[in-house]
């Protein structure tokens, strides 16, 4: 489940469209939205507040609450550490600088097209600790595990 | 000849360790070999330690083998593992499994033992004879025999939700809502999770109980985001109870309306608090609410609303169905019933764990847990999610009872306990409790929003060595306010794991070299 990184209004207004275009499903429609591009642009937040009749500041407000609606677009794989306490438990704190090693980035940063970003429970507490990869959790990783998780990105991605 | 049932969890803890490859590489060899078997997709029975559990139904019985990589299948063929075959991975039988048979499942009952998303087979093992009890039972009958029970929410806060259903049913008002908190956020805890994945026509059914039960007719379930693959069951589960007349208009011609709406949320872990969920489902930011007005009175929408965890609707149809007696048999005290348990962190065997309240930490650790995962000694462990206190572990002996966990500054939230070995530091811990608060305060109340970002700089210093004298008292000091002066429990209650700490492992905030 890799995001495209082209936003389109045209798709963005179907999913508008989905949700009636209700105020009340503005998380929701934030929620497909970046499910589907990985961020709402600034142009995004002014297309759903004409749609939602809301004004600007309002669908700012909600788009900057929530962790989940990122306004610059992420890579093309997003990897999710834990940060959680089980987690922690687990060893994930090695874990996390043992990722921003590999990556070459800090936690919210991009490089080689893969965004790290932190995360505070996936709820797979009993296999810590938990890494999420585009999508899709991963349980007892440790370093080893999460090379082999990175260099099958590369893998998909026909070699890196 | 009837095929052969196999089955391999699709639960995200299984899965995260590869159930999958399994999955795929047992219809592989099956199809090369010619054998005709039934691969079927179970829930977790919550041995997560043994995932991925792999089953095999031999008449009557089903022989499970543990901890199955997908390298392992090849050989699994090889020893007849489809007639229950001898193999360093079996297991025996999954109902002689101890961590399973030594439970008091009343919840999770169903969950591992039924094709999750099979209308028939969730029917076959007394799926919807609640709802069908309820209808006849009458409204009124049925928020009496849950507040005879003894339930209470098993979110966190521990109120019981009979005469919530009651304040709702009495409350004026057109529209009433039933909105299911599924935003799990606790760290240490994923029985919510377990069950929507491996169970969720039970949550359809539960909801619908609890519609019928306080005039309401529409339900919502807040499901947070981390759970795509919950999201993904229970987005078919609706469907399919739509399609086969459980859900919408006249359910199976009982007059009753009932439907329901799922919403993602959006990573914020307050939206857990159910005021802040309810904004959040009106399409706002997750900002909490003064209470009162309280959301039974007017919640979404400025509804009577019912707000209820996964795991306490889903703890009704039995009530309705074996009697409320026999669930208030469960328990001591005030502590009624049962709680799903989950031994999480650094410990042999994590998982879930549903018992009656009343057991020991020390036996829930020890006995089913195994101990920690490294071998070494406990240090502390942690009870209740993210605001819940360290407990040493010469509190261990404390039994699970939401009142005795009052009485030691402690909480037991939404059953999670997370195990920490001698290796922690504790005052990392603390910090991190007020990291998290800074990070995820909806920012409404200044003691929440400022005092957590106080209490980072705070500690900070404290492991410096900076005035600790002085930094102590200041710290308690915030811990005071911040406890007194919150709107809800994240600001009022992140003080409990930082004071745990400070009292039982203030030797951590010294610098090396001074322990």
């Amino acid at each position: 489940m890799s995001v495209s990184n082209g936003y389109d209004a045209g798709i963005a207004s179907n999913i508008i469209a989905d949700f009636d275009g209700k105020p009340e499903m503005l998380v929701q429609i934030l929620a497909h939205i970046v499910d589907r591009f990985g961020y709402v642009s600034e142009d995004g937040i002014r297309q759903l507040a004409e749609a939602l009749n809301l004004s600007r500041a309002d669908v700012h407000g909600v788009v900057s609450y929530y962790h989940d609606f990122r306004t610059e677009a992420p890579g093309n794989h997003i990897v999710k550490v834990c940060q959680a306490e089980a987690c922690q438990a687990m060893g994930s704190r090695a874990l996390t600088e043992h990722a921003k090693g590999a990556l070459g980035v800090g936690l919210n940063g991009t490089a080689d097209d893969v965004t790290l970003e932190p995360v505070y429970c996936l709820g797979n507490c009993a296999c810590a600790p938990a890494v999420m990869i585009d999508g899709r959790t991963y349980g007892r990783v440790d370093a080893e595990r999460f090379d082999e998780l990175l260099g099958a990105l590369g893998d998909t991605d026909g070699g890196s | 000849m009837s095929r052969i049932k196999v089955f391999v969890p699709r639960e995200t803890s299984a899965i995260s360790v590869g159930a999958d490859d399994v999955a795929i590489a047992i219809a592989r060899k099956s199809k090369q070999l010619g054998t005709d078997i039934e691969l079927i997709r179970n829930g977790s029975w919550g041995a997560c330690w043994l995932e991925p559990l792999v089953e095999v139904q031999i008449g009557e019985q089903r022989i499970a083998y543990g901890n199955v990589e997908a390298g392992d299948v090849d050989s699994l063929f090889e020893a007849g593992f489809l007639e229950g075959g001898e193999h360093a991975r079996r297991l025996g039988p999954t109902v002689e499994i101890p961590y399973l048979i030594n439970q008091d499942r009343w919840t999770f009952w169903r969950c591992g033992l039924i094709a999750p998303l099979s209308i028939d087979d969730y029917i076959a093992h007394n799926g919807f004879k609640a709802l069908t009890a309820a209808f006849e039972m009458g409204s009124d009958a049925v928020i009496e025999a849950v507040t005879a029970s003894g339930l209470r929410g098993r979110g966190g806060a521990g109120f019981p939700t009979g005469i919530k259903w009651r304040t709702v049913a009495d409350a004026a008002g057109e529209q009433k809502y039933i909105a299911c908190n599924a935003d799990e956020g606790d760290s240490g805890t994923f029985s919510d999770r377990m069950l929507m994945e491996g169970d969720p026509f039970t949550l359809i059914e539960s909801m619908a109980i609890a519609g019928y039960a306080v005039g309401a007719t529409k339900g919502y379930i807040y499901l947070r985001s981390e759970y795509p693959l919950a999201h993904r069951v229970l987005s078919k589960a609706i469907a399919a109870g739509r399609d086969a007349g459980w859900l919408g208009a006249d359910i199976q011609g009982s007059g009753a309306d009932f439907d329901i709406e799922l919403h993602l949320g959006g990573g914020s872990y307050v939206c857990g608090e159910e005021t802040a969920m309810l904004e959040s489902l009106e399409g706002k930011r997750g900002i909490v609410r003064s209470k009162p007005p309280l959301p039974a009175i007017s919640g979404l929408f400025g509804s009577p609303t019912v707000v209820n965890n996964v795991v306490t609707l889903a703890s009704v149809p039995n009530i309705i169905t074996l009697g409320a007696d026999r669930y208030d048999g469960f328990g001591v005290n005030r502590s009624k019933g049962t709680l799903a348990f989950q031994l999480a962190g650094n410990v042999k065997r994590g998982g879930l764990v549903e018992k009656a309240f009343g057991i020991t930490l020390r036996e829930l650790i020890e006995d089913f847990g195994g101990g920690t995962a490294t071998g070494r000694p406990v240090k502390a462990v942690q009870v209740g999610g993210p605001l819940g206190a360290y407990l040493p572990a010469e509190q261990l002996d404390t039994p699970l009872d939401y009142e005795a966990f009052s009485e030691i500054g402690a909480m037991i939230g939404h059953g999670g306990i997370v195990v920490f070995d001698d290796l922690t530091n504790m005052a990392h811990q603390a910090r991190f409790a007020m990291e998290f608060c800074a990070i995820e305060s909806c920012g409404k109340c200044t003691p929440c929003r400022i005092g957590s970002t106080r209490g980072v700089e705070v500690i900070d210093r404290m492991i410096a060595g900076e005035k600790r004298d002085e930094n102590y008292d200041l710290l308690v000091e915030l811990c005071d306010t911040m406890e007194d002066a919150s709107l809800c429990a994240m600001g009022g209650m992140t003080p409990y794991p930082v004071r745990s700490v400070l009292k039982y492992f203030a030797e951590d905030f010294s610098p090396p070299g001074e322990q």
